[in-house]
């Protein structure tokens, strides 16, 4: 399997999906401590992947211990499956395990994932596999691993509703708009990874498998189907995900996550589904929004990301225009300057 | 005496009986078709051959339960393909074969984990002959609502072994059902009564 006659000579290949198999078991084996025990961080010996750190090598390593030669894998970064390192991955696959890919969220059986989840609902025979840069939630907050392991170990959270809460003394209300802290199934608290919250709503009862993995830092963990994810909150602030005053300006679909993309230098933008299968199946079917090209000019659906727009995807940006075109009840309420921008633009999160 | 063949092909055959438990404890008391290949020594059965053979190497010592360590043919099958250490003391055990589910040995005797590293805990391969949808009502992630569930043969007191193990979450086994070419799961997180 490993070797292939080239000419007489036998021409070294990878192994089935990169890694060896003593590595795969080893993850396989942290996965399945990772389904027992939901959010838990299961340690493993994450290896050194031919990519940096940064750029998915702990979703590459779950990616490649789950795959099957019949899977068909789709690879997103940030909701887009034409980014450099969607295609980055998707290609590594292809070359290394000959897998299926494909763009499509219903055609996919593994989906790895960069910082979004699939707008199109996922099903049960499903597994997404997200990219994870800092898998402890209680680390900006508490350096020291053998402290958080203890608190995790006793349930002691406090110190997260003290961050959220002083969210609110500052801002007016909780400003962390991504990698919002969730529970789940009524025991650990889990980083969602750097996931805008408007996600965090599709991780509760979701029917798909749910795993991630941290390379760097050397975690797996997963929520299995079914499961309750609870967003941290407050009674009298409840968790509440971004609100979009505008649809999509290519599909005009609204209640999906938008970026903002720059037109020009002189103030002009548009917003656009961050999920780029999804916008694009819908224009497929029709669907036009204001700033959608006309039906003949369209011979194939379209991206935005022209070479004249540069492209601002963060949530930093999309929640500062949101709050700047009158951000809806609840997000700026009281606060001062900055209401909306919220704790976005601080502690990027690439992983 | 000859000994058993492994798996024809370890890449994909290890990647689906993996698949089939990993899914198993994923979607507790759901029954995950498990491909059976594989001839072991009696009285270990070719779906709990299959889970070892997938899951297990040098990093994981493996206890036998009686009925298994009397057949020395059983130990030397797991060593040979998978470069296991068999160990006699229940509690060193990452994995544990049990092929006589209904003396199965308390599940206070195996690694439960630790507050701080509940993974540290040992996965339960339990040999059974049949799955049923009656019997025990599981409850809990990756359960949609309740889900009916039954395998034979299991211990009477079942039911009180697998409370006891929910009351210590997040310690606690992790069991892997396989017989009747299928495998089920009943991870430390499902909540399991009468039904």
């Amino acid at each position: 399997m490993t070797t292939a006659t080239l000419g007489g000579m036998p021409a070294i290949t990878y192994n089935f999906a990169y890694l060896d198999e003593q590595t795969k078991r080893m993850i396989r084996r942290a996965i399945l401590k990772a389904i027992a025990v939901p959010g838990y961080q299961v340690p493993f010996a994450a290896r050194e992947m031919p990519m940096p750190y940064g750029w998915g090598t702990g979703g590459v390593q779950v990616t490649a211990a789950v795959l099957g030669p019949d899977d068909v894998l789709k690879v997103i970064d940030q909701g887009a499956d034409d980014t450099t390192n969607a295609v980055a991955i998707r290609g590594f696959f292809e070359k290394t395990a000959g897998v299926a890919t494909t763009t499509a969220t219903t055609e996919a059986t593994v989906i790895q994932t960069r910082h979004r989840i699939p707008e199109t609902p996922l099903r049960d025979d499903q597994i997404l596999v997200y990219q994870v840069p800092i898998p402890e939630p209680l680390r900006f907050l508490e350096p020291r691993e053998t402290e958080t392991r203890q608190m995790h170990a006793l349930e002691e959270y406090g110190l997260m509703h003290v961050k959220l809460y002083e969210d609110i003394a500052r801002h007016g209300h909780i400003a962390t708009t991504y990698a919002y802290p969730v529970e789940v199934a009524g025991r650990y608290v889990m980083d969602p990874s750097p996931i805008p919250k408007f996600d965090n709503p599709k991780m509760d009862d979701c029917p798909a498998l749910q795993l991630f993995g941290a390379g760097r830092e050397k975690r797996i963990y997963a929520i299995p189907p079914h499961t309750r994810v609870r967003s941290l909150d407050f009674e009298d602030h409840p968790f509440e995900v971004q609100r979009f005053a505008q649809p999509c300006a290519l599909c005009a679909a609204r209640g999906v996550y938008l970026d903002e993309v720059i037109l020009d230098d002189r103030g002009g933008r548009m917003f656009v589904c961050s999920d780029t299968d999804y916008c694009e199946s819908r224009q497929a079917a029709g669907h036009r929004g204001e700033m959608a090209p006309p039906d003949a000019a369209l011979p194939q659906p379209v991206s935005p990301r022209g070479e004249d727009a540069t492209r601002v995807s963060d949530d930093a940006s999309s929640d500062l225009s949101a709050s700047a075109r009158g951000r809806p009840a609840g997000a700026g309420a009281g606060a001062g300057t900055g209401a909306g921008t919220g704790a976005g633009g601080t502690e990027a999160g690439h992983d | 005496m000859g000994l058993a063949l492994g798996f024809a092909d370890p890449v994909f055959d290890s990647q689906s009986a993996f698949r089939a438990a990993m899914w198993a404890l994923a979607r507790p008391g759901r029954l995950e078709p498990l491909a059976v290949t594989l001839d072991p020594p009696a009285p270990l059965s070719p779906e709990a051959a299959a889970l070892l053979l997938a899951l297990c190497d040098f990093e994981t010592p493996v206890w036998l339960d009686a009925s298994a360590a009397a057949v020395p043919e059983v130990a030397r099958f797991l060593r040979f393909h998978t470069g296991a250490r068999i160990v006699a003391e229940p509690g060193a055990a990452r994995f544990v074969l049990i092929t006589d589910p209904a003396r199965m040995a308390d599940f206070a005797e195996f690694a439960q984990g630790t507050p701080d590293y509940p993974d540290i805990s040992a996965t339960l391969v339990v040999q059974v002959e049949r799955f049923s949808a009656s019997g025990l009502v599981l409850e809990g992630p990756g359960v949609p609502g309740v889900r009916g569930f039954g395998a034979q043969p299991l211990p009477a007191d079942f039911i009180a072994r697998m409370v006891a193990n929910r009351a210590g979450f997040p310690l606690g086994v992790d069991l892997l059902l396989a017989g009747a070419g299928h495998v089920a799961g009943l991870p430390r997180s499902v909540m399991v009564r009468e039904g």
